[in-house]
């Protein structure tokens, strides 16, 4: 079995994000870069299926020169070989352009399972595994914090607001999971000097048969009019319990006509 | 007068309140129809009148329940084809979500997520980057679709008697790729649900145990509202994840959000900063949760929860 996995580099959400002023996108120039969290349980998902059943896992990210280092790091986790689209022409891609470069590397590599992260902590949208699926005509097994594969039928159990929901489908699927399905592994430090040498093809836009005016702020398909920072919210009332603190925390709830 | 379809999310045979929301938003931008994907549209009809629905689309049938979102976005897509509205709103949710990335891919048209308010020219508002910043963005290929984030604006009637249409449902092998087995429905209780809740009292690793969550609950259960957690109290066991609020959690944007035993991480606070009032409770005059609460008690929870929970009842 093919398993990719699709890795995206992000802006630390533990850190000051921003928009760049020139022109709307995210900056990530001046960010501290990490691989987006929810996807090193898409790797470790594809790691154990391939220690239990075989196979080989390539990584797969869509993303600025910079990524690179994100790609090495996914690689000493485990991984075999990693693909890396990088083109200039991408800069300013909404997510429906995106996830027709996705698709097309995709089914380049003839991936008879993809794995990925529920949803990015930058764009929190969530919507690229349907998006991804879509194109492909494949299933997408979203949100799973349980998956079992039995040949080429895939069981997933996914959370929902009012309980769980099992679901199922056969390869080639799309499978995008979140931080409930396993504990990410740490790389070793053989995984470390491993993953220097380990196969990375970087692809343009070209190679995908994609044209550059399909993507970029040409082909996008939502635009960012403006955009400000949030005044911070300030600080109120702040008070040290003594012996009657719960009593003037509900003098204040009942001040502001919550009880 | 251009005519706005709402996307119903409806959980038991009942309207969410995230749809009554987006109703309300929907009468500002035009002449509103409900659509309903699944279940039954007669359960329904009564609730999305009263907030002002004049028509429903009905797709009803077992092949749009029994699969995930595929099938309902085919039937959105050819609804979307055949009627040309304005806008397209669905809530801000994962079907939601899912839904509406395919509607884009099959139609190859923009889409907004999570958004908190859209103006009449379909400029649409988010906040992004654990609240930090504010968005400004707009569809610039094809018609807004859009998803509505729970609890962005207050629902109002507006009663209407919509009127009903069967819409046929023609779907492929495609849309049935991603079969629901089972659907399984866990105890709930009387409890508001989490992102639609106008009260969200919370606990985190402070809290300290899972039996100790009994108190959040108290408290929660005093005010009328939803019980939340931090991902280390949910990652310690003490509280089931579906409950972790943040940003690999549930976002809400109560009227009261109340912290108990939570430092305020960047991540914790990413879900939980648009509260319209903040309350925290943490021995550590110097957590980072209160430089946004509006009203912050220092000190240890389990002797100022149970006086506030013994003080509520006696006002009762
Ligand atoms: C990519 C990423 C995503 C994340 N997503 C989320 C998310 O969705 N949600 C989330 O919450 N976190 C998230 N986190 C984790 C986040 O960074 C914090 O680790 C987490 O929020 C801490 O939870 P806490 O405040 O309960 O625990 P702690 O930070 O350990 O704080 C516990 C607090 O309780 C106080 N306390 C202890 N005992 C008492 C007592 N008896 N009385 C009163 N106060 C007491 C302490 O003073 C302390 O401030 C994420 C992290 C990453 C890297
Ligand atoms: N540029 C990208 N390159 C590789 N994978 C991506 C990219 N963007 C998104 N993904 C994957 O899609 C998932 C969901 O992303 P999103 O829809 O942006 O929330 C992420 O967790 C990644 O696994």
């Amino acid at each position: 079995m093919k398993i990719v996995v699709l890795v995206k580099q992000v802006p630390d959400s533990g850190a000051d994000r921003n928009l760049r002023s020139d022109d709307n996108t995210v900056d990530r120039a001046s960010a501290s870069n990490v691989i987006n969290e929810m996807d090193e349980y898409a790797i470790e998902e594809a790691l154990r299926l391939q220690e239990a059943h075989g196979g080989e896992v390539v990584i797969l990210t869509v993303g600025p020169d910079r990524a690179t280092e994100s790609i090495r790091k996914a690689l000493s986790m485990g991984p075999d070989s990693a693909v890396h689209v990088v083109d200039d022409a991408l800069h300013g891609s909404c997510a429906v352009a995106t996830s027709k470069v996705l698709a097309a590397a995709i089914a380049q590599q003839g991936a008879d399972l993809v794995i990925c992260g529920a949803e990015s902590t930058d764009g929190r949208v969530q919507v690229l595994p349907h998006m991804i699926a879509e194109r492909l005509g494949i299933a997408a097994l979203t949100g799973a914090r349980k998956l079992t594969v039995d040949g080429t039928s895939l069981t997933i159990e996914r959370q929902t607001d009012e309980g769980y929901e099992v679901v199922t489908a056969s390869t080639p699927a799309l499978v995008s999971v979140w931080d409930t399905i396993n504990d990410p592994r740490y790389p070793s430090f053989k995984g470390i000097m491993a993953a220097k040498k380990k196969p990375l093809q970087t692809l343009s836009l070209g190679d995908l048969g994609i044209a550059a005016g399909e993507v970029g702020f040409d082909g996008a398909t939502s635009t960012v009019v403006e955009h400000s920072k949030r005044p911070p919210r300030q600080a109120g009332n702040k008070i040290d319990a003594g012996d009657d603190g719960g009593s003037k925390l509900v003098e204040y709830l009942a001040s502001e006509k919550f009880v | 007068m251009a005519e706005v379809l709402v996307v119903v999310e409806a959980s038991q045979g009942v309207a969410k309140k995230v749809t009554l929301e987006m109703l309300t938003l929907a009468r500002t931008l035009g002449d509103v129809s409900a659509v309903v994907l699944g279940g039954s549209a007669a359960a329904l009809a009564d609730k999305l009148g009263e907030f002002g629905a004049s028509k429903i689309y009905a797709a009803e049938g077992e092949d749009l329940d029994g699969y995930l979102v595929a099938g309902k976005a085919t039937v959105l897509a050819a609804l979307i084809q055949r009627v040309s509205p304005a806008a397209v709103l669905l809530a801000s949710s994962q079907e939601g979500k899912e839904i509406a990335g395919r509607v884009a891919v099959k139609l190859d048209n923009g889409l907004l997520t999570d958004v908190v308010a859209l103006d009449a020219d379909g400029v649409g508002t988010q906040v992004v980057f654990a609240g930090s910043t504010i968005v400004k963005s707009k569809v610039s290929k094809g018609l807004p679709i859009v998803t509505v984030r729970p609890n962005s604006l207050t629902p109002t009637p507006a009663p209407a008697t919509p009127s009903v249409e069967q819409v046929e449902v023609a779907l492929t092998d495609k849309d049935k790729l991603a079969k629901v087995v089972e659907r399984k429905v866990e105890a709930k209780g009387a409890r508001p649900e989490l992102a639609e809740a106008s009260i969200v009292v919370s606990g985190g690793r402070g809290v300290g145990s899972a039996d100790n969550f009994k108190l959040v609950e108290e408290l929660a259960d005093l005010l009328g509202g939803a019980v939340g957690a931090s991902r280390a109290a949910v990652d310690s066991g003490f509280y089931p994840h579906q409950f972790q609020v943040g940003q690999t959690g549930k976002t809400v944007s109560p009227q009261l959000y109340v912290a108990l035993g939570i430092s305020g991480a960047i991540q914790h606070r990413a879900g939980m900063q648009t509260s319209k009032t903040i309350i925290a409770v943490n021995k550590d005059a110097e957590a980072p949760i209160f430089e946004l609460a509006d009203f912050g008690v220092v000190g240890d929870l389990f002797k100022v929860v149970p006086q506030a929970a013994e003080e509520i009842r006696k006002r009762k």
